[in-house]
Parts: C-alpha cells; sequence; structure tokens
C-alpha cells in the first residue's frame, strides 16, 4: 500500500491526493506487490487471521509482462478468457456510444465503466447463475454476462417507452429481475447491508445463493458499509462484499476521506476473511471471486474484498476530473488498462492476435449500433416518446389509492 | 451592487462569512478544492486554508454529527448535503439530536449550525435528485426551515442562517442556480439583469421569518417558495387576474401575519409546492388560514402541489407544477 499524503496536521489532519493539476502524476512505475506473493488459502478452512497478509498485501495473478502466475492462477481455458475480453471490450465499446448520445441529449446524464471493466465482469463470471448481483453504478457489466440484451439496456438510459423502470429513474440505475440484478440508487451505500439480508434470507431457505455487492471507496464511509460488515460478521449468511477502491469520489481522493489502512483491512476487524486485490486484473479478480463463492457455499459466511483499481474518466457526464487531478494520472498508474492487460495476456499465450482483436471490436461496434438504432425506434430523451405519464401514478403501492387516482385525473393523462 | 448568479450569491455569502467569524467552518463532500459540485464553494478553500473549508468523507450521518459536535463547542459549521435527497442518512442526527438539544438540556447546550442543501426538480434528476423534503424538517421542532428562490434573497437569507443560534436546513432550488425558471426547459433565461440578481458585495441579512410580497395584488393571493415563485409568476402573467404573490422564504417559523393579511384582502388563497401534497407544508399553511380568515375566504384555499408519488424522471414536466396548472387554479378561485 503507499502512504496517505496529507495537506496539513494542524489543528486537525487534512488529506490530499497524491497529485494534482500541473503536478506530475509519478507513482514510481509499477506495483511493488507481485503474483505469487501470497498464497491461496483454502477457502472452507481460512478465517480472517489467516488473511491478515492478504488484506494488506495485493493479489494478482498477471505479472508485468502479462504472464499467469501465483497460487491464485484459476487456470481458465481460452474459451473462457476470451468471453471475458468480449464482455469488457463489449461494455466500454457500449460506454462510448452512451456517453456520445448523452452529448446529444439523447440521454439526460452517464456513467461510464471506463478503467473498471474488468470488475463486474470477472466476478460475474465467477458467480452462479443463480448468485444475487446488488450494484453500485459502475457494475453495469454484470448484465452482459448474464446475457441481458443491449436494447432493453439502452431503452432504459434513453427513457423510451420500451424502458422497463418506465422512465422513472436516471439512466444507468438499471434494474432486471431476470438477470438476478437489483435496481442501482443514487443514495450510494444502500445496498450493501441490503445484500446481507438477501443473503440471510438464501440460508433461510436454504437455496444454493450467493449475494454479492459492491460499493466504492468513498461510500465506505456510510452507516450502510459498516452495518453490512457487522452483520455479515455476525450472521455469517453466504454474501461478497467487495469495496471498489477506485481512488476517487467524484473530485474527494480516498487520501482526504480515510486516515485508515488498506480498505480491505477494515474487515479483520469485523473477523471477516479480507482480500486485497487488483482490480485491473481479470484472471485475480475471477480468482478471488470464486474462493469467496467456495466459502460462502461451504457455510463459511462473508468475504470483504478490496479491489484495487483507478477511476480512470470522470465520475459522470456532469464531472470534470481535469479540475482536481492531472489528466494522464490513468495512464500514470501502475495498474494499467484491464482490457488491454487480458489482450496482452492472451497474446503471449498465442490465443489471440491483433487482427481478432480489431474484428471483435468491429462486430461489438457495430452491434451496439445496431442496438442503438433499434432503441431508439421506441424514442428517446431528446424527443420523445416516454412511457405514458400515467407510468407517474401506478406501483406507488400495489394498487391506486384514492388519492392518488384523484390526482392521476387531474393530470388527465 | 454586483449582478450574481445564485451560486455566486451564496458563494458571496460565504466568503462574508468566514471573513467575518473565526469560528465559521464548511464542509461536505466535495465542497473543498473541487468548490462543491455546483460550485457554491468555489475559491473558498485557497482562500481559508484547508482547515477550514474541507472535504468530508461521504457520510451524511457523519457530516451531520460533526456539525453539531463542532456546535456544541464553539463552531458555527456550514455543512453541504450535496443534494437533498441525501440528506436521509442524516435524519436521525437531524431530528433526534440537532433540534432538540437546546430544548432537551434545559438551554445549556445548543448547536448555531446550517445545513446547505439543494433541491427541487427540474434537472432530470429523477426520485434521488429532485425531491423537495422541506415538510420532513418543518414537521421537526427545534430546526428553522429556510428556502431561497434568488440572488439577492440566497446571500441575504443564507447570512442570516449561519448568524442564527438555531440550527438551520437551508433549501437551495437548484433549477434556480443559474437562472429563474418559467416552466419552459426550451427556454431558460440567466439571471443576467434580472432585478433580483443585483446583490451587494458586503454583508447584509434578510431577515428569517419575514416573508416577500413579490408582487401585490387584490385577487388572489398565490404563496410559494423556491423555483415554484417564479413558475407562479409566470402563471399569474397567463391568467391575467390581479394576483398578490407572497414568496414564504422561511417556512418554519413562517410570516403568518403578511400571508393572512394578504388573504383577508384578496379572500382567495393558492398555496404552490413541488413537495407531495399530503402532509406537504401547504397544508399546514391552509389548515392555518382557515382558522384565522374563515370569514374572509370568497373561495376554497388550493393546493397545487407534486403528485403524492416518487418524482420522476422522463416525465418530470407532468410532475412538476406548471404555470398552466397553477393559473387553472388561479382561475378556479375566481369562479366562486
Amino acid at each position: 500500500m503507499t502512504e496517505r499524503v496529507t495537506a496539513t496536521t494542524k489543528p486537525y489532519t487534512i488529506g490530499r491526493p497524491p497529485f494534482r493539476p500541473g503536478e506530475d502524476a509519478d507513482f514510481g512505475g509499477k506495483f511493488v506487490e507481485q503474483p505469487g506473493d501470497l498464497t491461496r488459502p483454502d477457502p472452507a478452512k481460512c478465517s480472517a487471521q489467516d488473511t491478515v497478509a492478504h488484506a494488506s498485501g495485493l493479489i494478482r495473478v498477471l505479472d508485468d509482462d502479462g504472464v499467469a502466475q501465483g497460487d491464485w492462477n484459476p487456470e481458465l481455458d481460452a474459451e473462457t478468457l476470451i468471453q471475458g475480453l468480449e464482455y469488457m471490450m463489449r461494455l466500454r465499446i457500449f460506454d462510448d456510444r452512451m456517453i456520445k448520445m448523452q452529448r446529444t441529449g439523447k440521454l439526460s446524464f452517464y456513467m461510464r465503466s471506463f478503467g473498471e471493466e474488468a470488475i463486474a465482469i470477472a466476478q460475474t463470471m465467477a458467480l452462479e447463475t443463480q448468485d444475487w448481483i446488488f450494484p453500485s453504478y459502475r457494475q453495469p457489466g454484470a448484465q452482459f454476462v448474464r446475457g441481458r440484451d443491449m436494447v432493453s439496456m439502452i431503452c432504459h438510459c434513453i427513457g423510451n417507452t420500451e424502458d422497463n423502470v418506465k422512465g422513472r429513474q436516471m439512466p444507468v440505475h438499471y434494474t432486471w429481475k431476470e438477470g438476478r440484478f437489483i435496481s442501482i440508487s443514487s443514495p450510494v451505500g444502500t445496498q450493501f447491508s441490503q445484500a446481507v439480508g438477501v443473503a440471510m434470507a438464501s440460508a433461510y431457505k436454504g437455496d444454493d445463493e450467493v449475494c454479492i455487492s459492491w460499493l466504492g471507496d468513498g461510500t465506505s464511509a456510510q452507516g450502510d458499509y459498516h452495518y453490512a460488515l457487522n452483520f455479515a460478521s455476525t450472521f455469517k449468511p453466504p454474501v461478497i462484499l467487495n469495496v471498489v477502491n477506485n481512488q476517487w469520489a467524484i473530485s474527494t481522493h480516498a487520501n482526504l476521506a480515510t486516515g485508515g489502512r488498506t480498505f480491505a483491512e477494515r474487515g479483520l476487524a469485523y473477523d471477516i476473511p479480507s482480500l486485497r486485490v487488483d482490480g485491473n486484473d481479470f484472471l485475480a479478480l475471477y480468482s478471488v471471486t470464486k474462493w469467496a463463492r467456495l466459502r460462502a457455499a461451504a457455510g463459511k459466511g462473508a468475504t470483504h474484498i478490496e479491489v484495487y483499481t483507478y477511476r480512470a474518466g470522470g465520475h459522470s457526464s456532469s464531472d470534470d476530473p481535469s479540475v482536481y487531478r492531472p489528466n494522464d494520472e490513468f495512464q500514470c498508474w501502475p495498474g494499467g488498462d484491464p482490457i488491454l492487460r487480458l489482450k496482452e495476456h492472451l497474446m503471449k499465450a498465442k490465443l489471440w492476435n491483433e487482427t481478432r482483436h480489431k474484428a471483435l471490436a468491429k462486430k461489438i461496434d457495430d452491434e451496439v449500433m445496431a442496438s442503438y438504432k433499434a432503441a431508439c425506434e421506441f424514442g428517446d430523451l431528446a424527443s420523445g416518446p416516454y412511457p405514458p405519464a400515467s407510468t407517474i401514478f401506478t406501483e406507488v403501492y400495489e394498487t391506486v389509492p384514492w388519492h392518488i387516482q384523484e390526482q392521476r385525473e387531474e393530470l388527465g393523462k | 451592487m454586483t449582478q450574481m448568479n445564485m451560486i455566486k450569491a451564496l458563494n458571496s455569502a460565504l466568503e462574508v462569512q468566514l471573513e467575518k467569524d473565526k469560528n465559521v467552518v464548511i464542509f461536505g463532500e466535495d465542497v473543498g478544492f473541487f468548490g462543491g459540485v455546483f460550485r457554491v464553494t468555489d475559491g473558498l478553500q485557497k482562500k481559508f486554508g484547508e482547515h477550514r473549508v474541507f472535504d468530508s468523507p461521504l457520510a451524511e450521518g457523519g457530516i451531520a454529527a460533526i456539525a453539531m459536535g463542532m456546535g456544541l463547542n464553539g463552531l458555527r459549521p456550514v455543512a453541504e448535503i450535496q443534494f437533498a435527497d441525501y440528506i436521509f442518512p442524516a435524519y436521525d442526527q437531524i431530528v433526534n439530536e440537532i433540534a432538540k438539544v437546546r430544548h432537551r438540556s434545559g438551554g445549556e447546550f445548543t448547536a448555531p449550525l446550517t445545513f446547505r442543501t439543494p433541491a427541487g426538480g427540474g434537472i432530470k434528476g429523477g426520485h434521488h435528485h429532485s425531491q423537495s423534503p422541506e415538510a420532513q424538517f418543518t414537521h421537526t421542532p427545534g430546526l428553522k426551515v429556510v428556502y431561497c428562490s434568488n440572488p439577492y434573497n440566497a446571500k441575504g437569507l443564507l447570512t442570516a442562517s449561519i448568524e442564527c443560534n438555531d440550527p438551520v436546513i437551508f433549501f437551495e432550488p437548484k433549477r434556480c442556480y443559474r437562472g429563474p425558471f418559467y416552466g419552459d426547459p426550451h427556454n431558460v433565461p440567466t439571471w443576467n439583469d434580472h432585478p433580483d440578481a443585483e446583490v451587494p458585495e458586503g454583508h447584509y441579512i434578510v431577515p428569517l421569518e419575514e416573508a416577500r410580497i413579490v408582487r401585490e395584488g387584490g385577487a388572489c393571493t398565490v404563496i410559494a417558495w423556491g423555483t415554484m415563485v417564479h413558475m407562479c409568476e409566470q402563471a399569474i402573467k397567463d391568467s391575467g387576474i390581479d394576483c398578490e404573490l407572497i414568496d414564504l422564504q422561511t417556512l418554519v417559523p413562517w410570516d403568518r401575519d403578511t400571508v393572512v393579511n394578504s388573504i383577508k384582502k384578496t379572500g382567495r388563497c393558492v398555496i404552490v409546492h413541488e413537495a407531495p401534497k399530503t402532509s406537504g407544508f401547504g397544508a399546514e399553511m391552509s389548515a392555518s388560514i382557515q382558522e384565522r380568515c374563515f370569514y374572509h375566504l370568497e373561495a376554497p384555499i388550493t393546493r397545487v402541489t407534486g403528485w403524492d408519488t416518487p418524482f420522476p424522471h422522463t416525465t418530470e414536466w407532468d410532475y412538476i407544477p406548471s404555470p398552466a396548472r397553477i393559473a387553472e387554479a388561479i382561475k378556479k378561485t375566481q369562479e366562486e
């Protein structure tokens, strides 16, 4: 872990990010931590104390040359790896299309997963299809893994007549019951303790289900994060609790928001096995999640994971990070680009080449464009049509009470 | 006097307070180096230092409790809750602690503090970036609740709020940060050349507990706050009816005398707010008005409000009380 930087310690301590605009973003080149540093404990027997090193270190599989190394290598077959690469490329191309549409007013707002594509995708691929997903707003990629139709996703984002949440929510606030993907919520962190409740219900019913949830480094300051850890520690339900440390909560760097050591180490105080993983390493993410699921399935309860990554883009389409951090910071950060890292790994293993990569990118781009056009057939935010105004009044309750019915009649739509 | 939009006016109020009183500190999510997601605190950290204007961890419950602690120990914190929709993790601290500390300590302890928070709709924010939760706080004894509507009263009311020894929840209509809003999203003016954008650079207050008569008239009293003040101006113009428009400004304690005197003159009353109708602050006003103006009323008191539903995203213009809905309600009061 890197030492916290502070701006002042008097009269009280105020942190500061490693670099501000105009400064050289020099992270010293490469991660100190290497694959092979950390052993892989037996998931069915592991205690929190067995993960002390894992919580302060960094679990990696891909080394600096893109070769898979060490105990945590999940030994995935070529098909799975290429599938993972495809999902990540799809997510990035999808995001780029959406942000372009946002700038033309086709949708009001957008949040990309840029630089963090591996997280939702590798972690969801490591789960079973019956497992529950309680995402924060940079895990929409889980839906690709579960097979959601892109047209349906775009219809939500552009708020048209085919939006499955009926134009009620801001873009990116996906809900998808079939994929066991619960609505993303703007008041951040609320999903984290709900996920523990879902897992307790799975345990109660005796179902072979695990619940996974994510929140950000910033959000881990919320009470909901701490409620989740304490309930998970107390009841030991099958849940995987991830803190995505992308280092930035809008403009607030983690150095300004916590005085502690790693985020992963917090879990140890709750007696939950806790791991810190390279969040741009597809293989490491897959591996730790599989491990956490094995623990859960063995009745050993929760795993707490810090996913160490970097928010490569703005917080949202409303944000301009150049105001508060150097523009090239992402390029200088040692974790690199998760898509390029998996691509490099596949190419080193002679499972992939530039021609196939370009062809795949083109194919995805065509599919995204075709989906976009198909979605726009049902309207968009700039020009409509929208879900009918009557959707304001329905599903507030199971049935429409008299006072809401009267108001609907008053609107006359 | 200088032309300021609401963001600049609020920033100016904060700057004057930071200069005037060393016990004033400002904190909240992204308010420090960045200057706030709406830029209300822009430049203040640079000018006043990192311990006086700082970024807090992302935890509204924590922000509220820390502010209370600072207030108890002699500081005068001004904390930002990034969106009013995010205030609810802080609700316990605000309702059970901050609002009651003076009373339950027999007056021994007080926590003077101000929570600034952008509220209201009209920015395509869906149900978590559009709510106007003033009634959740007007129902809590011990809090003062303030809602500005233009640059001039934003600065004056915020100044009065910070200087007030009671805790204040200060709502800022985010739709009006850069200009008044008259209901047409395709034609949004700036504050340029608006008379209420003429703001003194130095210290002044707009007293709490005083409503503002925006427009005098004899046919109907229209009461609003926040963005709805401008919507009502438009509605009154469209209706062609000689209404008296009152900007309530402070909701608790509200300026009942100004309202009652106006209704005794006009005999008619329309109350407009963005928040849902049921248990909205309009209900409280309506009850109080009929207690005092029963024999002067020529028509039922009417409320034009948001619907009793979550705030929608794509269909927000069907949710927010529009000038057309308000004008219709005004006309109806004339039929009785």
